[in-house]
């Protein structure tokens, strides 16, 4: 009789078979998509097996993320993944020095060689073979089109590696600014390189002989190429196994072998598997639509809220374009005078929007009535100033607005605006005809429309199918509301659990509905919402998910039948409007349209420092196109008058005060340019300085210099201002300071009417992770004592024992008490430089933006240049702590025990006393603490009338969000007047 | 500043009238709690609701971007009141606050948020004892007597806990080590009636024999530490019934005892105002109870040494000497430097294999816990370490999933 080992390895998106003898020499392999049918795929592999091997037995162990629940409920034993694919390299390259694996969800690394560690992704499927088929789907393409476009690049752009949502967001604008699609490729790969290095080896470097695994790995060239290249492997030390992809399968046959696993015949493990009975735990709803006929009951009440059609071939007359260039789609309609629509477009940008509008126009050129006159056309959406240059279009108008203008038109008194595109999900509330909040999903675009159809693919199912599949569901299954990563386990979860793809099906669209209601809008009750509820956006028009929305609030909406096309709808409206007061359109004309060709090309501007990356694309009739700038600098305008900014002034003063350096110097101490710094480096100048110590900083962030430290960084969801601390002390290490100071302060400079005076736990003590985690600090380089900068009493003993070698003894008191002096005087400085901006602005008839946030937030690589964003908008920009002085601290309903968050609470209150101010609050992605604070600070602003405007930032640079927020806010102030 | 309060307080009369309801996190510890705070004429009662709408009243009331554990807990006091178990009128809610600079001090005020539109009549009790929410018309006063009983509960507390985890996970007769501890509680509860309580090592020198009489396997099995937020490292709720899931591995729990909590508590506090200069008056009342506690502790690691069957607890003057190496006695936000010491002591004594259960986004720990495993590796280079996130979108396959790598690595290299 023969006696072989089974190894079935249970993959999230595979399942893969071997079956070897006892030296590991494959005689069988299988590998196939299962499309969450988990259990009948590992059965049909089973069955060829069984018919393979007739009268065999084997030795069988299962592996994989999918496999556990099936291994248990089929009593067949399992192999940790990450084991099993130890004992299989450990069987076939005993050479080898460290492995990477990546799967559909997972990444792995095993390191074989000085010490054996094995480690894997965290609950973050960033840079996995799930992240690869997202970005496939983002551009378009197949993943092995994908692969091949890789191939071809010609260079790099960076982006965000860390989570797939941040990859689109940084994406998305390099796709509608022209980037070509070989390069963005490429980045995609890198960016995958990159989070294995920083999220996987932390810090670990990663040489010698490597071995690849993987599905991914083994299919995709360009990510083969981009990880030779990026850990700088040479062609004898990168290996690629040809059984790569069953590798891991391999091994648990391996397991099963060295366990001395009962052998069993085929046939009998098959029927195992298919008696295996899943323990339900997962969590079920209620069905969406009891009947067919509650069904029918639906979709005819929402059939009354549609336009009335006009036939583009017969009408004449008059006529106004609306085009919306979506995020990932592009939308056109054409109306009549009287709000007829003629024409509507609404599909894919496949990454080309300008060629999309451009074919689309072509069309509507060629096919329209010869009377019909094309009177105004208005653009809106990503993609607005892009289209507006290149299709010479009339009129420009913030998405928000145009999707008020089209909710209104077919509810006049509407007061709550619901809008889940692709990838955002806009609300917003109207009060006395006017935008008066605005919530957009930041940094998130978790539960948003391309999720739905990005798993409807990974399910093999085309989206309209998939999402028709959920209305009768039985047991619709809870996946929770967060990330869309986690949503993807919460799936795995459930197919694990043996809910069906109905139910699947229908558990994405409330989890959709439930992030927005609750992450989004954070509504308690619908009665916050308003009585008349208009839903918009593409994906609404899935009817399962504009069902679960009006379940879920308990209470009847109107969802327009154009709902993907309101944003188009609102800009032909806008058109329309518009051109009564104005003469003919500028809307290029078809026989320009017959010759529009444009070119792209990328240079960096060099108006200021920031060298921002520009795209220039010039069209065919001369016209250019500038994007990538910051400021209008990089656009080549110039601005007669220069619009006060608080934030340059600062920055610009701190790096003015730190030239004084001593005549003689005793030593040189490295500060760096991090955290707290920002508000206390004139305090810390002063009194080095004084002392006859020379202070180096670590210089300004930039993205590199990020990346510059990013392999010490322990914790990877730690805010952007934290993480990019260790790229400066890589630079402080450099600049041969004697040491570098960085104390730890549990407690900071004390605020009036505060409970506490805390720093928030990772300001304090961000120094203790530093020097735990990078090898090249020691106890003579890294000095990061612990003080309390609010007693005089305290920073002196410190000092002393800081400076102890350097005779200072007797002048420390009098530089503490000058540095105490150097602080209150920068201080004091902020807020009458901000009282003059705010007169100047006032004499300019501008309007002011208190941007509030933290003293870091003044870091240019942190704030992405917001600050500089608004002032191109006209408004003048101060900071909350040089208005904080002039505020009272409210009534609060938290505990007010951190001094940063306490400045915000004044500076809000003080706004609400300022007709021509408005507050725009920056939050760091990963920050707890805004958890409580964002919405103190709303409720601040909102009780006395004023705006709320959030802008979450992150390492991602995309400002395209932020435009739109600032644009709806400057909308509102106008329309507020 | 003034403030003007605009939410109801706990009255004194009340006291007669209301329930007290307490979110779940220690199954001994709390039934303990609850039955010194009867003593006092207080009525609780501690919430077990695990059910989805937990969660689900937690995403709606309080902001997700807010830890977990505030996240359970307001979920579990939402669903309970909206559930018609009780009467919302005769309900008061009862939540932990530590006052230092984490978000947890925050919890409570976030509850009020929360109850502010829905049930407005509910007060909520801080359970703090640094004399947060003064209030001349609050009706929950905690005296020193009551002070030092609480304590001693939480010493009982975690015998009966160490004892119990050292047996189940043994045991050849599945339930009896349940038994004996349910027979103990019992008896504590008397004891705590009354002032027998002191007589600690009388009771404890019979708890370690009735335990020790417990039928148990001799077979070891893999020892695996549970370190992190205090919240999600012991409550069922918080990290998915990780100890049960252990055991279900094949695995025995260690998990570090509540006095250790307290300790470091009482001891920062000390050090706090010694590190930077500061008086205060408190300060007397903190060291008097921490010396006490200090020797109790003392005192049940030796008795347990003596006895010679069960592991005892890490000495918490240990903790404090070998910490010093990893990070300073300074962080005391949060757990604070207590997540490094445990790390450290549970590598040092032979439980290797650790486990760090943290909340999705926990500002401390990113410093605390991920910062610090390097530190602690590179001391203890066969410690194999692991933190888990916690948070309501996390799912149990992927949390297990790392946990049985974390076990394969432990049972690869022979950490038992």
């Amino acid at each position: 009789m023969e006696l072989y080992a089974l190894g079935i390895d249970v993959g999230s998106t595979t399942v893969k078979t071997v079956v070897c003898n006892e030296a590991g020499e494959i005689l069988h392999s299988a590998y196939q998509r299962h499309f969450s049918k988990v259990k009948e795929t590992v059965s049909e592999q089973l069955e060829s097996i069984a018919k393979k091997f007739p009268e065999a037995q084997f030795r069988s162990a299962m592996t994989g993320s999918a496999g556990l629940g099936l291994a248990n409920a089929a009593g067949i034993s399992f192999v940790q993944e990450v084991h099993a694919a130890f004992l299989a390299v450990r069987t076939c390259y005993p050479k080898a020095d460290a492995v990477i694996e990546l799967g559909g969800e997972d990444a792995k690394i095993i390191f074989l060689t000085g010490g054996v560690e094995q480690r894997m992704n965290g609950s973050c499927a960033g840079g996995t073979g799930a992240f690869i088929d997202q970005m496939a789907t983002l551009l378009g393409i197949s993943v092995q089109e994908l692969d091949e476009a890789a191939l071809k690049a010609k260079r790099t752009y960076p982006i965000a590696s860390r989570c797939g949502v941040f990859a689109k967001s940084d994406i998305q604008p390099l796709l509608n600014q022209g980037a070509a699609r070989e390069d963005v490729a490429a980045s995609i790969f890198k960016a995958v390189v990159d989070q294995t290095v920083a999220g996987l080896a932390q810090g670990r470097e990663i040489k010698g002989t490597v071995l690849f695994l993987g599905g991914p790995l083994s299919f995709q060239k360009g990510l083969r190429k981009a990880f030779v290249e990026g850990l700088k492997l040479s062609e004898e030390n990168a290996v690629f196994p040809e059984q790569a992809p069953v590798f891991v399968a391999l091994g648990s046959a391996l397991y099963a072998e060295e366990s001395k696993d009962s052998p069993r015949m085929a046939k009998a493990l098959l029927e195992k598997v298919q008696n295996a009975k899943a323990t339900s735990d997962v969590m079920t709803g209620d069905k969406l639509f009891a009947s067919h006929e509650e069904y029918a009951a639906f979709v005819e009440r929402h059939k009354q809220c549609d336009l009335t059609y006009a036939d583009l071939r017969t009408y004449e007359g008059d006529a106004y374009l609306g085009i919306d260039s979506g995020s990932t789609t592009t939308k056109l309609v054409l109306i009549t005078e009287d709000g007829r629509l003629l024409y509507s477009h609404y599909a894919s940008n496949e990454g080309q929007p300008l060629d999309r509008i451009a074919d689309r126009l072509k069309q509507i050129y060629h096919d329209k009535n010869e009377n019909l006159i094309i009177k105004a056309s208005a653009v809106t959406g990503y993609g607005e100033d892009l289209i507006k240059a290149g299709l010479s279009v009339d009129y420009g108008i913030v998405e928000t607005v145009a999707h008020f203008k089209a909710a209104s038109f077919f509810c006049p008194d509407v007061d709550f605006i619901i809008d889940i595109g692709g990838q955002d999900i806009k609300c917003f509330k109207i009060k006395n005809g006017a935008i008066d909040s605005i919530m957009l999903n930041e940094a998130c675009s978790s539960g948003c429309g391309s999720f739905i159809q990005t798993f409807a693919m990974a399910l093999g199912y085309d989206i309209g199918e998939f999402s028709q599949m959920g209305l009768f569901a039985e047991k619709p299954v809870e996946l929770g509301s967060r990330c869309t990563v986690f949503m993807n386990s919460s799936v795995k979860q459930a197919q694990k659990d043996g809910a069906t793809v109905e139910d699947i099906s229908a558990g994405l669209s409330a989890s959709i509905i439930k992030n927005a209601i609750y992450k989004v809008i954070r509504a308690k009750s619908v009665e916050e919402l308003g009585k008349n509820i208009v839903v918009q956006g593409g994906t609404f028009l899935n009817d399962a998910v504009l069902r679960c929305f009006e379940r879920e609030i308990g209470r009847n909406v109107i969802r327009p039948a154009i709902s993907g096309l309101m944003g188009a709808f609102g800009a032909a409206l806008y058109a329309k409007e518009q051109q009564e007061e104005n003469g003919e359109t500028s809307l290029i004309s078809p026989e320009a349209l017959e010759n529009f060709s444009y070119t792209s090309k990328n240079i960096r501007c060099g108006g200021c420092t920031a060298n921002c990356l520009l795209n220039v694309i010039r069209f065919s009739d001369g016209g250019r196109f500038v994007s990538g700038n910051r400021c209008e600098k990089g656009a080549g305008i110039r601005r007669e008058t220069e619009v006060p900014d608080l934030y340059n002034y600062k920055y610009d003063r701190l790096m003015e005060i730190i030239q004084r350096k001593p005549v003689r110097k005793k030593a040189v101490i490295g500060l760096p340019m991090v955290l707290n710094f920002y508000e206390l480096l004139p305090f810390w100048h002063t009194l080095f300085t004084n002392l006859g110590f020379e202070v180096v900083i670590s210089g300004e962030s930039d993205r590199k210099m990020y990346f510059s430290g990013q392999h010490t960084i322990p914790s990877d969801t730690v805010c952007y201002p934290a993480k990019i601390a260790h790229g400066h002390i890589e630079a402080l290490l450099q600049k041969k300071a004697d040491f570098i100071f960085w104390p730890c302060m549990t407690y900071n400079l004390g605020e009036p009417d505060t409970d506490n005076r805390f720093n928030c736990p990772v300001v304090a003590y961000y120094p203790e992770l530093m020097k735990a985690n990078h090898s090249g600090l020691n106890n003579e380089n890294f000095c990061y004592p612990y003080l309390d900068i609010n007693s005089r009493k305290n920073v002196i003993q410190v000092m002393r024992k800081v400076l102890e070698k350097y005779g200072v003894q007797k002048q420390i008191p009098a530089a503490v008490d000058a540095a105490y002096a150097a602080l209150e005087d920068f201080r004091k400085e902020l807020t009458s430089k901000a009282k003059e901006i705010i007169s100047q602005a006032r004499a300019e008839g501008r309007k002011i933006i208190v941007l509030a946030g933290r003293p870091y937030h003044l870091d240019k690589e942190i704030n992405h240049g917001i600050h500089k964003l608004i002032t191109s908008l006209g408004l003048a920009v101060i900071s909350e702590e040089s208005v904080a002085p002039m505020g009272k601290m409210p009534h609060l309903h938290v505990y007010n025990q951190w001094t940063y968050h306490s400045r915000l609470y004044r500076a809000a209150q003080y706004v609400t006393t300022q007709p021509d101010m408005q507050l725009v609050q920056l939050v760091s992605f990963g920050c707890g603490i805004d958890a409580i604070t964002t919405d103190e600070v709303r409720s601040i602003l909102e009780s006395s009338g004023k705006l709320y405007t959030q802008l979450k930032i992150d390492e991602i640079t995309n400002l395209g969000a932020a435009k739109i927020r600032l644009r709806s806010l400057l909308a509102a102030m106008n329309q507020q007047k | 500043m003034e403030k003007e309060r605009d939410y109801p307080i706990f009255t004194k009369a009340m006291k007669e009238t209301h329930t007290i309801l307490i979110p779940t996190m220690l199954e001994i510890h709390f039934e303990l709690m609850v039955h010194i705070f009867s003593i006092y004429g207080y009525k609780c009662e501690v919430l077990h609701s695990e059910s989805r709408a937990v969660i689900n009243e937690g995403l709606k009331n309080v902001h997700n971007d807010t830890c977990y554990p505030a996240l359970l807990c307001i979920g579990q006091f939402m669903e309970a009141l909206k559930s018609g178990r009780y009467d919302v009128n005769k309900v008061a809610l009862m939540l932990p606050q530590t006052g230092g600079g984490c978000r947890a001090s925050n919890y409570i005020y976030l509850l009020r948020k929360a109850l502010k539109d829905t049930f407005p009549q509910v007060p909520v009790i801080s359970l703090n004892f640094v004399g947060m929410e003064k209030d001349p018309e609050n009706g929950w006063k905690i005296s020193t007597s009551e002070i030092v009983r609480i304590l001693y509960g939480i010493g009982y507390g975690d015998m009966l806990q160490t004892l119990y985890n050292q047996c189940r996970s043994y045991e050849l007769v599945k339930g009896t080590s349940k038994k004996v501890l349910n027979v103990w509680i019992k008896r504590v509860k008397k004891l705590l009636s009354s002032n027998e309580y002191v007589h600690t090592k009388k009771y404890y020198e019979m708890m370690l024999r009735d335990f020790a009489k417990i039928e148990r396997s001799t077979v070891p099995k893999i020892r695996v530490g549970i370190v992190g937020e205090i919240y999600v490292k012991y409550s069922p709720l918080g990290n998915n019934h990780l100890e049960d899931f252990l055991i279900s591995e094949g695995c025995e729990p260690v998990v570090p005892s509540l006095l250790e909590f307290v300790l470091y508590y009482l001891f920062t506090k000390g050090n706090e105002l010694k590190l930077y200069g500061r008086k205060s008056a408190a300060l007397p009342v903190y060291q008097m109870f921490y010396k006490m506690f200090l020797a109790e502790q003392k005192r049940v690691v030796r008795q347990m040494t003596e006895h010679g069957v069960f592991r005892p607890p890490h000495d918490f003057e240990h903790l404090l000497h070998s910490v010093e190496q990893y990070i300073g006695l300074g962080v005391n936000m949060g757990e604070g430097w207590l997540i490094p010491a445990e790390m450290g002591a549970l590598a040092e004594s032979g439980t290797e294999n650790i486990i760090c259960t943290q909340p999705f986004g926990c500002l401390p720990n990113h410093i605390i816990a991920k910062g610090m495993s390097r530190a602690v590796k590179e001391r203890y280079p066969n410690a194999n370490i692991i933190a888990i996130d916690y948070d309501p979108g996390a799912t149990r396959v992927n949390q297990e999933n790392r946990i049985k790598l974390m076990l394969a690595n432990a049972r690869a290299s022979g950490n038992l």
